[in-house]
């Protein structure tokens, strides 16, 4: 008993290490899509915050100035997004495929450029790290059954990032659901017209909201390097930007929904390295590729409308164009 | 759009031109920012991609893969859909050319194993897009996310057959045996060589006549065929397209089978054409720069070739000066391909209203006509 209820712990432990990049990015990804921006470029903000974070973090030493650089760049990406789709009504997913590709070929010429290490940082040490954090009184209770273990082996010991991504979903709650900006941003994705008429500036709404997606983005890539890992390493993101994507639209683009689709993407990628090799009564052994390409296997799913229906924003991808 | 006053030249000649020379001078920054000479570095591209013999070939056979995943892309634009997923068709078009070859090679000659490879790497290709599109047409779901997913699930089937099924027995790396040389399609420096031309060995091979067919064969479709002219209307106006009696779902999914079928060719000319076994990740990304190739061409098979032409030159090119300057990386190439997609696609509208501020200085404006709204 008490060696399961260890093992859950750690499985959930591994799980939310997993999930918080895809929490940060989803969320990012929630109030840019809830505008109306499609955000394809999740995983390239992402990755190149994570570069520029590391390179930052191996040269000053500071995990602050790394942040801030990350989600700086991150902000800039987001800019050029906005620049692009919102001021020139280009296609958003065009854009969005352009940063990605370009941020995955830019971070390895950079790379190379200053660090000579075939496109890795070099790794820092704890100083330059977002390390674990102990809770008060985590040591004592450590002993206390069940709930001193849930205390001190779950609730405690992560770092900052996991606790601010966690904070980021209520956050956005807050904002989408109980603030003005909120019920503007939600119109502002529905029906923009509505929004111009009412005398707001669409193109500013718009343009607040891909900047809370850099801030985001920026602080998941800074996670991905310098929390999660110790050292920027060449196409670090792996796709995790689109699987926080898929993780919205699976939360059908509101954030509690969202954050228990980024958990349960977090706990297939913690199982499948665990379930390699076990043979499951009466199926046979499990590929752990099928593990790895189930949460897109089962966004497909809920897209085709086979477990309820996932709905986008109206105006959606439909660039603004105030009439004359 | 004020690019729709302006001259037809103007839209299809010098727009264009401007948004590449844009990305091309961003990159040049970029060179220059990393302390290399980038004028150095654009002549040692040059000469790497046509400067001898081996070089033009490399430079056809990567112009050959951005055809096929030019045209796919483009095809699909034209009726207004984004088809993401190139990369994954591509990988599967390579896997149904691989079984083919795996299971006949031994049986079946050359003649009859080229129509069977091509037919199958059209087949593979168009069902792995027939599912998005099929979901697209019925049960409106977004064909961009869904395309990236099967890319993913692609990646994910293929590891996993590589891995368990298709490996060579009493191998350690992921690749299943060689096929017999009658399942090899003919190298280029092969064919001139039956015909007394003697050509520098590069992996191009037969797959770039087939490129050529394609392009004419699209072109012919997408312009003189009703099927074209139902599609391109669907493209325009899918209600329009309805009152005009054509069935959009219908054209959805032919268009997007057609598109899958056509990246499945990346699979073939890299299967049978170069790597004569089934191995993972052949596809290296040139399913994504398809969308680089078909936004740069203006969706057009004209413009594919040009531009693939351009991004053949571009790879081989970056592949010679990373190998001769040790400051530079291949990956410089895919930072230009991602500049190139901002510019030529969603930045390409950004310098119209300039060009023509200065075309009507130059050439005043004509009167307008009385009848227009």
């Amino acid at each position: 008993m008490e060696d399961a209820f260890v093992f859950t712990v750690l499985t959930a432990n591994a799980t939310v290490r997993v999930a918080t990049p895809l929490i940060l990015c989803a969320m990012a990804g929630l109030f840019s899509e809830r505008a109306g921006i499609i955000d394809i470029g999740l995983e390239g903000k992402m990755l190149g915050a994570a570069f520029i974070s590391a390179s930052v973090a191996a040269v000053t030493g500071s995990v602050w100035l790394a942040l801030g650089a990350g989600i700086a760049l991150a902000i800039c990406l987001a800019l050029l997004h906005g620049f692009a789709c919102i001021t020139h009504n280009g296609n958003h997913v065009v854009s969005g495929v352009a940063i990605n590709i370009m941020v995955s070929g830019l971070t390895v010429v950079l790379g190379i450029a200053w660090f000579q290490r075939g496109g890795q940082t070099p790794s820092v040490g704890p100083d330059a790290r977002f390390m674990p954090i102990t809770l008060p009184f985590a040591d004592v209770l450590r002993d206390v059954p069940l709930l001193g273990t849930l205390y001190s082996g779950f609730l405690s010991g992560h770092n900052l990032l996991v606790y601010i991504a966690f904070s980021a979903v209520f956050a956005t709650w807050w904002v989408v659901y109980r603030t003005r900006f909120g019920l503007r941003l939600r119109a502002v994705g529905e029906n923009p017209q509505a929004v111009d008429t009412a005398g707001i500036s669409v193109a500013w709404l718009r343009y607040r909201a891909v900047l809370i997606g850099g801030l985001l983005t920026g602080i998941a890539g800074t996670y991905l390097a310098i929390a999660q890992n110790a050292g920027f390493v060449q196409n670090m993101s792996a796709g995790q930007g689109y699987i926080a994507l898929a993780a919205m639209i699976f939360g059908k683009w509101r954030p509690v929904p969202a954050l228990g689709a980024c958990l349960m993407f977090g706990l297939l990628d913690a199982v499948a390295i665990r379930l390699q090799g076990v043979v499951v009564p009466g199926i046979g052994e499990i590929p752990v590729q099928l593990i790895q390409a189930l949460p897109y296997i089962l966004t497909v799913v809920l897209l085709a409308g086979f477990i309820g229906k996932a709905v986008a924003p109206k105006a959606i991808g439909v660039p603004y164009v105030k009439e004359a | 759009m004020p690019a729709a006053s302006l001259p037809r030249w103007i839209d299809t000649g010098v727009i264009p031109v401007l948004n590449i020379a844009l990305a091309l001078i961003v990159s040049g920054l970029i060179i220059a920012a990393i302390g290399e000479d980038p004028f150095a570095a654009m002549a040692v591209m040059v000469k790497g991609a046509l400067g001898y013999q081996e070089g033009i070939g490399y430079t056809l056979y990567y112009a050959t893969n951005f055809t096929f995943a030019g045209l796919a892309v483009a095809i699909a634009f034209h009726a207004g859909l984004f088809n993401i997923g190139g990369e994954g068709q591509a990988y599967i078009g390579g896997l149904g050319v691989g079984l083919v070859m795996l299971a006949l090679d031994s049986a079946l000659p050359m003649v009859l194993l080229l129509p069977l490879g091509l037919l199958a790497s059209a087949i593979f290709g168009a069902a792995w897009a027939a599912v998005p599109a099929y979901l697209q047409a019925c049960r409106g779901s977004h064909i961009v996310i869904t395309t990236i997913m099967f890319n993913f699930i692609a990646a994910a089937l293929m590891v996993y057959l590589m891995v368990n099924v298709l490996i060579q027995p009493g191998q350690m790396s992921p690749q299943s045996r060689e096929f017999d040389v009658s399942g090899h399609l003919p190298f280029v420096h092969e064919a001139l060589a039956w015909i007394g031309v003697s050509f520098a060995r590069s992996p191009l091979n037969v797959s770039i006549v087939w490129a050529a067919v394609c392009c004419l064969g699209l072109g012919a479709y997408i312009w003189r065929t009703r099927w074209g002219y139902e599609l391109r209307t669907v493209g325009h106006n899918e209600r329009a397209a309805v009152y005009a009696g054509v069935n959009p779902r219908r054209v959805i999914v032919i268009t997007m089978c057609i598109s899958g079928g056509l990246a499945g060719f990346v699979g073939m000319n890299e299967v049978m054409g170069v790597h004569h076994r089934l191995l993972l990740d052949f596809t290296a990304g040139y399913g994504f720069t398809g969308i680089a190739v078909s936004l740069m061409g203006r969706n057009h098979p004209i413009g594919v070739v040009l531009a693939s032409l351009l991004f053949g030159v571009l790879y081989q090119g970056g592949a010679e000066l990373a190998f001769e300057v040790p400051g530079i990386t291949r990956e410089l190439v895919v930072t230009i391909q991602g500049l190139v997609i901002l510019f030529s696609g969603a930045l390409a509208y950004m310098t119209a209203p300039w060009v023509a501020r200065i075309y009507y200085a130059v050439k005043p404006r004509p009167e307008p006509a009385v009848s227009a709204a």
